[in-house]
């Protein structure tokens, strides 16, 4: 079963839960990978304190023209739908921080003077934090495009039980690869204006992409009622509810992995993992 | 000389448009004949990205030898220096005012981008 934890707000507890729910279910003698797509400033590691075992490039695919066949002819400028290339006089330019790696120029290419060169854009780390197998992508400074290391984490998954995926945060194309796929999506929020106005992009977000999800209300003791009334005008589940406690933010803090510092958190991970295996009602 | 030139109307009364890549209009004007046409660059200007590259493409394939207007990112920059255009940044005012500052010498030809690369 593949988790995905998302919210649209970030800070409202994604990796608390993805990795509190990990070291629950390993704890409960589960199968379990936690795999963080959140390429751009992954920190499960933080907390899981993996051993890291395996390290290797993560490479998009960008277009290289050859310029003794290249006739300028504009087909693959007028192809790029993300503006990615120019052909003006005698020379064809190609922006690669701008290229998708979608291989249409190659296509539409009728010299034949386009190949494909893999271009390093992160790192893929997969180890182990105690039963609990860890992949993670770190995308390098400067490199715009997190889909394509997103896409290498989520191909590392390991044959195993429950696969949670921590996503980044926001709605965007980097949300949208990480989530794709998911057998369930969790949206952690917080009951303040802002957890509510980016909860309902989420939502927005979730339905367009026809994804079964949930409601995870985080520090559920604050704020106002708000995100409860829009989960229940909306008919949306809402599966756990954690309160706001100090023992968490200071095990948080201190790098500590928060479900194991604070028991009765364990205790609200481990119901909301039980009512996700035996089908959350969504 | 053919000129290009950056503008929010389709006229040479018209202010020119700061922006190079998302500017409203090209103008290009013969500046021997005084003759000009108006280009209307909405689709780069609704562009979710690329929109100087593909802005510079424009400009280049109009044949315009010189580029007239307010900034210049360094992906346009490189483009138009590829397709032969001369780029003067900094152009104010109106269109005719900016064609009267590149006679009179006022604006000067840069050798790299005048401004900084922009995500969207």
């Amino acid at each position: 079963m593949k988790i995905a934890i998302a919210s649209g707000k970030g800070g409202t507890g994604k990796t608390t839960v993805a990795t509190s729910l990990a070291y629950v279910a390993a704890s409960d003698g589960h199968s379990v990978a936690y795999l963080d797509c959140d390429v751009e400033e992954p920190n499960g590691h933080l907390f899981l304190k993996p051993q890291i075992i395996r390290e290797e490039p993560i490479r998009k695919w960008i277009p290289v023209v050859d310029p003794d066949r290249c006739t300028h002819c504009g087909l693959c400028s007028q192809a790029c739908r993300y503006g990615a290339i120019a052909c003006v006089g005698e020379e064809t330019l190609i922006f690669t921080e701008l290229c998708h790696s979608c291989g249409g120029c190659l296509l539409v290419c009728p010299e034949d003077a386009i190949r494909e060169v893999p271009k390093p854009i992160g790192r893929l780390r997969t180890g182990k934090s105690g039963q609990v197998e860890f992949v993670e992508g770190v995308l390098d400074v400067g490199e715009a495009m997190s889909p394509p290391a997103i896409q290498a984490v989520k191909d590392t998954a390991p044959d195993v039980e429950l696969i949670l995926y921590d996503c980044p945060p926001g709605t965007s194309c980097p949300v949208i690869e990480s989530v794709r796929g998911c057998d369930l999506l969790l949206l952690v929020t917080e009951p303040t204006p802002f957890g509510l106005h980016d909860l309902k992009l989420a939502v927005e977000m979730a339905r367009a992409l026809k994804l079964r999800f949930g409601v995870v209300i985080n520090r559920a003791d604050m704020g106002d009622r708000e995100v409860w009334d829009y989960c229940s005008h909306q008919r949306i589940a809402i599966l756990a509810e954690i309160p706001d406690e100090l023992a968490v933010a200071e095990a948080y803090s201190r790098g500590e992995m928060a479900a194991e510092s604070v028991p009765r958190l364990a205790e609200q991970v481990r119901r909301l993992l039980e009512m996700i295996l035996s089908g959350a009602p969504v | 000389m053919k000129v290009a030139v950056t503008a929010q109307d389709p006229n040479l009364e018209s202010t020119v448009d700061p922006r190079f890549g998302r500017a409203r209009y090209f103008l290009l004007v013969d500046t021997d004949t005084g003759n000009f046409t108006a280009h209307d660059n909405a689709q780069n200007l609704n562009a979710l990205q690329g929109a100087g590259i593909q802005a510079a493409q424009t400009v280049v394939q109009l044949g315009a030898e010189a580029l007239l207007t307010g900034n210049v990112g360094p992906k346009a920059f490189t483009t138009l220096q590829a397709g032969g255009v001369t780029v003067y940044p900094g152009a104010t005012g109106t269109v005719q005012q900016a064609l009267e500052d590149l006679r009179s010498g006022r604006l000067q030809p840069a050798g790299k981008a005048n401004v900084e690369g922009h995500w969207v």
